[in-house]
């Protein structure tokens, strides 16, 4: 090639103290990827993402919610239902953006596309890719986030100022539920086996106190709902939206740490395992 | 450039490459010949910073390739057998983003990428969609990707497999222009036309060990000579005349579909044939190429 062009800058690769071999430092360029490419073929999925939840507010906390009232709360407080549900579809809705960007899209490109063939051939390591994913499934989850914010400040249902922390919460969720579902994601070889993850993630939806309080359940189930992981996101985001926040919260924001890292460390090791056997 | 000693690479019980040894320097064009299967495939990975080695030694660069990845691949381009585009992007922006994974910046990428289009002879496909180009186009578009962040080491995994010969042909003028310029190019390969088109120095690799070694001249000097007779007398009767060449050349190969006479005068030798009153269904003198001495190495045909 005869060049016009400067002398080209070397490619350089800040060796970054954790994980050398397996880090560029440049999970940007795998944000940016994935931002070009949903703008150009994804968007209506991106956009139907978001009503989800505004429709089942609509319904069931404006609809339903004119039958039942008020609710009451652990605490002795009521709240009204509609402000009840609202926090919970705004954990759930972080919870599907960041699975649905984690585990399908995920799962066509590792399967498919190749695209990580392609990605672990330039210098950047498995875990530029996984954070690159991650942190782009956490975008989406915060852009349907503060979407919803929006129509729950609208229909009046943040009742206190502390609502406006929900929205770390929500990528503190997002983010957990992402790197584990990419960590999982890469055990899976078929579309049967991506089946598995609506058939925890509808019950997860549905019984989680998204939609009335734990205590309605014996024992035995509270136990086993309080060992998933969205209840933890519903609790903490209705403390804040509904202002009843107490100290206790901070175990949620602890379990979800402890899954981010768990999530991490597998869908690093998962992905060096694949790609750079 | 690249050294390699005893590079070992096992899985499980299974060898794919079992302590090969061999040097590539600055500036040489250098090939991995052999059957599918080989360990050509597992070699270039490891050479590429994606593959861990057993054991042995490796150096890419001055770097080991189990430590330094990221550094080492900053340096490589890499065309994979099996095309990788990104399907979701256009064709300008598969480059573009490539090398934004290399941490280089938009400034520099585009006019790079419209220059690497020129290259590869897709400017006017800048905005296709990647499922609407041609097989041979795909693989000219992730040359022209490979290329992106300057490499120093080309590395080329069958680059032409699966082509048409005008797009080969293309394909192997491109590389020839990279070579003039100085790239280092490390290639597999199981044409042996490639080879002699392309490398300078090859090895032959079966089993995951190294047959051989030197330029393709050199080793069609060393293993085979410097004609072939090519005699067809039908798939019965081939094995029976084949006994009555024998001394009418160097070495006799009875393939299933043909008898290979070698012999430095192909034409003295088919004139012998004639006067024996052995009467071939065609026949045919050529020049010795890799093929017969892969044969003779190995006693297989390289491709099966």
């Amino acid at each position: 090639m005869t060049s016009t062009i400067d002398a080209p800058p070397t490619p350089h690769v800040n060796r970054p103290f954790l994980l050398p071999s397996l880090y560029a430092g440049n999970a940007r360029s795998v944000m940016e990827r994935g931002i070009l490419s949903t703008a150009k073929t994804n968007w209506l999925i991106v956009v139907s993402g978001f009503f989800e939840p505004v429709f089942y507010l609509l319904a069931m906390g404006i609809g339903l919610g004119s039958y039942i009232g008020a609710i009451q709360v652990p605490g002795g407080h009521t709240v009204p239902y509609a402000a009840y549900i609202a926090p919970a579809l705004l954990a759930v809705a972080a919870m599907n953006g960041a699975v649905f960007d984690s585990t399908w899209n995920v799962f066509f490109k590792m399967n498919f596309g190749k695209l990580y063939d392609g990605m672990l051939a330039t210098p950047l390591g498995p875990f530029d890719v996984a954070l690159g994913e991650i942190l782009l499934a956490l975008a989406r989850g915060f852009v349907y986030a503060c979407g919803f914010m929006i129509v729950m400040q609208v229909l009046g249902l943040n009742l206190s100022w502390t609502a406006i922390l929900a929205l770390p919460s929500v990528l503190l969720i997002a983010f957990a539920f992402a790197s584990f579902g990419m960590g999982i994601t890469s055990y899976m070889k078929t579309f049967q086996h991506m089946d598995w993850i609506n058939f925890i993630m509808l019950p997860m939806f549905l019984l989680s106190a998204t939609f009335y309080p734990l205590t309605v359940y014996p024992e035995w189930m509270q136990v086993a709902i309080q060992a998933m992981p969205l209840w933890h996101g519903v609790e903490l985001v209705r403390g804040f939206t509904t202002g009843l926040v107490t100290s206790a919260m901070l175990w949620h924001v602890l379990y979800f740490v402890v899954m981010i890292l768990v999530g991490m460390t597998l869908t690093t090791r998962r992905l060096k395992s694949l790609f750079l056997d | 450039m690249i050294s390699a000693t005893n590079l070992t690479k096992k899985y499980k019980d299974f060898a794919a490459v079992d302590g090969i040894s061999f040097e590539i320097a600055p500036g040489e064009s250098f090939g991995f010949l052999g059957p599918n299967g080989a360990g050509k495939s597992t070699t270039m990975r490891m050479i590429g910073a994606v593959s861990t080695r057993t054991s042995g030694d490796l150096s890419v660069i001055g770097l080991d390739p189990n430590e330094y990845g990221p550094e080492i691949r900053s340096q490589l381009g890499v065309v994979p057998q099996e095309d990788n585009l990104d399907s979701e992007l256009r064709v300008r922006d598969n480059l573009i983003v490539y090398g934004r994974y290399f941490g280089l910046p938009h400034s520099y990428l585009g006019p790079k990428a419209d220059e690497l289009l020129a290259f590869a002879q897709l400017t006017e496909k800048a905005k296709s969609r990647i499922d609407d180009l041609s097989g041979g186009m795909k693989r000219r578009l992730t040359i022209a990707r490979a290329l992106i962040n300057n490499p120093r080491i080309m590395m080329l995994d069958e680059p032409t497999t699966g082509l048409d010969p005008q797009a080969r042909h293309i394909l192997w003028d491109r590389l020839f222009r990279l070579k003039e310029q100085g790239t280092t190019l490390v290639l597999t390969t199981h044409y042996m036309d490639e080879a002699e088109q392309l490398c300078d120095r090859l090895v032959v690799i079966d089993k995951g060990a190294i047959m051989a070694e030197g330029s393709p001249s050199a080793l069609i000097r060393q293993y085979s000579t410097r004609e072939v007779l090519e005699l067809r007398f039908g798939s019965n009767r081939n094995a029976d005349v084949a006994t009555q060449l024998e001394g009418l050349a160097e070495r006799i190969e009875v393939l299933p579909d043909r008898i290979l006479a070698y012999s430095d005068n192909g034409d003295a030798a088919m004139q012998r044939v004639i006067e024996l009153g052995l009467n071939p269904l065609t026949s045919l003198v050529r020049r010795s190429s890799l093929e017969d001495v892969f044969l003779r190495l190995t006693g297989r045909s390289l491709i099966e």
